[in-house]
């Protein structure tokens, strides 16, 4: 590190400072300190890796985007390659300002101290919104991020009987989670009139039993000293209470989801133009500069995406950086560039694109196929339209096959990918529903079922056994049932239709986590059984 | 960006309101009515109202609770959320201890 004197002070300087150690800053830090540059990144936790450590599930995406690995795992990954390119990690360090000429000013420990630097990234993230009503400051009422710190951090329970408010992706990844951790979800509000987030995390939601309430709205919470009920209520098209609607429902803590906020303060410190999208925002050019020269913007802070794209937005700004100070020639650049580019415009389109977010209009997927308005306003598919989608079909199957209820276009791909045998095709574009190849050689490997992120593929054998059908499912549940272990079958909506027996639970490295549980249900029940309920489990 | 604001606009009486003595701010506990109000004696800007009642200046500064500010005064002036200018950013954007502010390292 070069100590330069500034005025009558020894300042540190670093060719790139990143401030937040999240996906994007990490992915920024580590994409600099391989053009060379001698990196420093600052962050505010004692943990490095933002909000990845917490993301327990399978990530979208293709296999470049690191699709079906789980986010604290590519948090790893990441803080291994910074480790190993000698990046500089700031943690416990708060940046309190940015000054000209590109300086900051850190609270470190008791003690303050300047950084200089050529170029900045600011990649802070964003923080949860917040809805006020009536009880909303009771113990009990809390975030749906602090939830996920609870449990996936600190393995603590937030609450026995929780309610969900918002159906993003975060309410519904959460309220996995909580169902994981042996939480009771009570149920999942969103006052849109639609599920905000993707159908297949909605889907794996619904088909444990819980409800989903679109288009209501919490009236207040209740209780002594902390939540003990909550009351909630259908609004109109103007979000205004139907009166009579009112629903109470028993519950000791209440997860809001209602979305993010960037937390941009540094960027509007620093001088940056700002928009509102969704929230200030500093304007970007295709690097992720700001208006101030130098001064870089990537991840949630620079307009809330998923973590796959704000780590692609890290490494562009690296880039742009490195062209800055010229640690990269212009062709070296382009063709990084245009790489990065390409891999962020696919995960970028689909029915959850910024384009096409919070429309309600839309009523077909890119290939011309309905839409489930169930799946949208009650989290699950109806057994009427599920054979309508191209991994489901309608013809009748000899022998095991997988059937993938996967219907919105999302940006994903791997259950191509994990498939050997070539029986399932989502083709160049990844938001492209896949398909289940006709007469096809299905190996009863189960690759499939544990690489969909959504948990949306079922192997289903409806010939092994007269009168009988096997189905596999994923199960992301501890205890692991046992073989022969006797329970009840859940259709899509999580309601018991009949008795299941589990024949085989298979678990392997390849499956990282994801539990294949076969069970054998009565054959006319073969295309509803998509969940299995333990006998000492009351819901 | 904020547009001028007409401060001549007659935004009539203050009217008390039954969620009036919900609070917005949990920092500085303050209420939604106190916030009306202030909108109410002229003060028409995060900026002003914040000074008066030190909403959005506790320990989060303002993370959790400027939005839901900013959307009552809007409500009371009757204007889009966009029309009103954010609170003006200043160092340290987190909360630092005075004693910390004793300890600036002058050299290396």
């Amino acid at each position: 590190m070069v100590c330069k004197a500034e005025g009558a002070r020894l300042v540190k300087r670093y060719d790139l400072i990143v401030i937040g150690a999240g996906p994007a800053g990490l992915s920024a830090a580590i994409e600099a300190a391989k053009c060379g540059m001698k990196v420093g990144v600052f962050d505010e936790n004692a943990r490095p890796g933002g909000q990845l450590f917490k993301q327990i599930h399978k990530f979208f995406g293709s296999k470049e985007h690191k699709a079906k690995i789980r986010g604290f795992q590519i948090g790893n990954e990441l803080l291994e390659e910074a480790k190993e390119l000698l990046v500089d990690v700031h943690l416990n360090t708060v940046v309190m300002g940015i000054y000209e000429p590109l300086r900051i000013t850190v609270n470190e420990g008791d003690r303050i101290s300047s950084y200089a630097a050529d170029n900045i990234v600011i990649a802070t993230g964003a923080s949860e919104n917040m809805v006020p009503y009536d009880g909303w400051t009771l113990p009990g009422v809390i975030g749906a991020g602090a939830a996920q710190t609870l449990m996936n951090l600190h393995g603590v329970l937030p609450g026995k009987r929780v309610l969900m408010v918002g159906s993003g992706n975060v309410g519904l990844v959460v309220s996995f989670q909580l169902l994981q951790a042996g939480c009771q979800v009570v149920a999942v509000i969103d006052a849109a009139p639609r599920i905000g987030g993707y159908g297949v995390h909605a889907a794996k939601v619904a088909r444990t039993g819980v409800p989903f309430y679109l288009s209501h709205t919490i009236v207040r919470a209740e209780g002594d000293g902390k939540v003990e009920k909550v009351i909630i209520a259908q609004v109109d098209e103007r979000w205004n209470v139907v009166p009579g609607t009112e629903k109470e429902l028993e519950v000791d803590t209440i997860c809001m989801a209602v979305g993010l906020s960037p937390m941009s303060q540094l960027a509007r410190l620093a001088g940056c133009w700002m928009e509102d999208k969704g929230g200030l925002v500093p304007c970007c050019d295709e690097f992720g500069q700001t208006s101030v020269e130098g001064v870089f913007a990537a991840g949630d802070v620079a307009g809330i995406e998923e973590a796959s794209s704000a780590m692609i937005g890290g490494r562009i700004a690296a880039l742009g950086a490195a062209r800055r100070s010229g640690f990269l020639t212009d062709a070296e650049v382009k063709e990084k560039y245009d790489h990065y580019a390409q891999s962020l415009d696919k995960l970028r389109r689909g029915m959850f694109s910024h384009e096409n977010k919070g429309r309600t209009d839309l009523v077909q997927t890119d290939e011309g196929y309905p839409l489930s308005m169930s799946l949208l306003k009650k989290g699950y598919l109806d057994a009427e339209e599920v054979s309508q989608y191209p991994g489901v079909g309608t013809e009748k199957r000899i022998g095991i096959h997988p059937v993938i209820e996967c219907t919105q276009n999302i940006p994903c791909n791997p259950c191509q990918d994990a498939c050997h045998f070539g029986c399932i095709q989502v083709g160049d574009e990844i938001t492209a529903l896949p398909q289940v190849v006709l007469d096809s050689r299905c190996t009863n490997c189960g690759l499939c079922v544990a690489s969909c992120s959504g948990q949306a593929i079922f192997l289903v054998d409806e010939t092994s056994e007269p009168g009988f059908a096997t189905i596999t499912i994923p199960y992301e549940f501890l205890p692991l049932p046992q073989s022969g272990e006797k329970g009840m079958a859940l259709d899509r909506s999580g309601k018991p239709i009949c008795d299941a027996e589990v024949v085989r639970v298979k678990t392997s490295p390849a499956f990282d986590h994801t539990a294949l549980l076969t069970m054998r249900v009565p054959q006319e029940m073969s295309g509803q059984a998509r969940f299995f309920r333990r006998r000492d489990v009351v819901q | 960006m904020a547009e001028y604001m007409d401060r001549s606009k007659d935004i009539g009486p203050y009217v008390p309101q039954a969620d009036d003595d919900r609070i917005v701010c949990r920092c500085e506990e303050i209420t939604k009515g106190e916030i009306r109000q202030a909108v109410h004696m002229g003060l028409w800007t995060m900026t002003e109202v914040k000074r008066m009642l030190r909403c959005g200046m506790g320990l989060c500064q303002g993370q959790t609770c400027t939005k839901n500010i900013k959307r009552i005064i809007a409500t009371e002036l009757g204007v889009a959320l966009g029309q009103l200018e954010e609170p003006s950013v200043r160092p340290p954007v987190r909360p630092v201890e005075v004693g910390v502010f004793g300890n600036e390292v002058e050299s290396l």
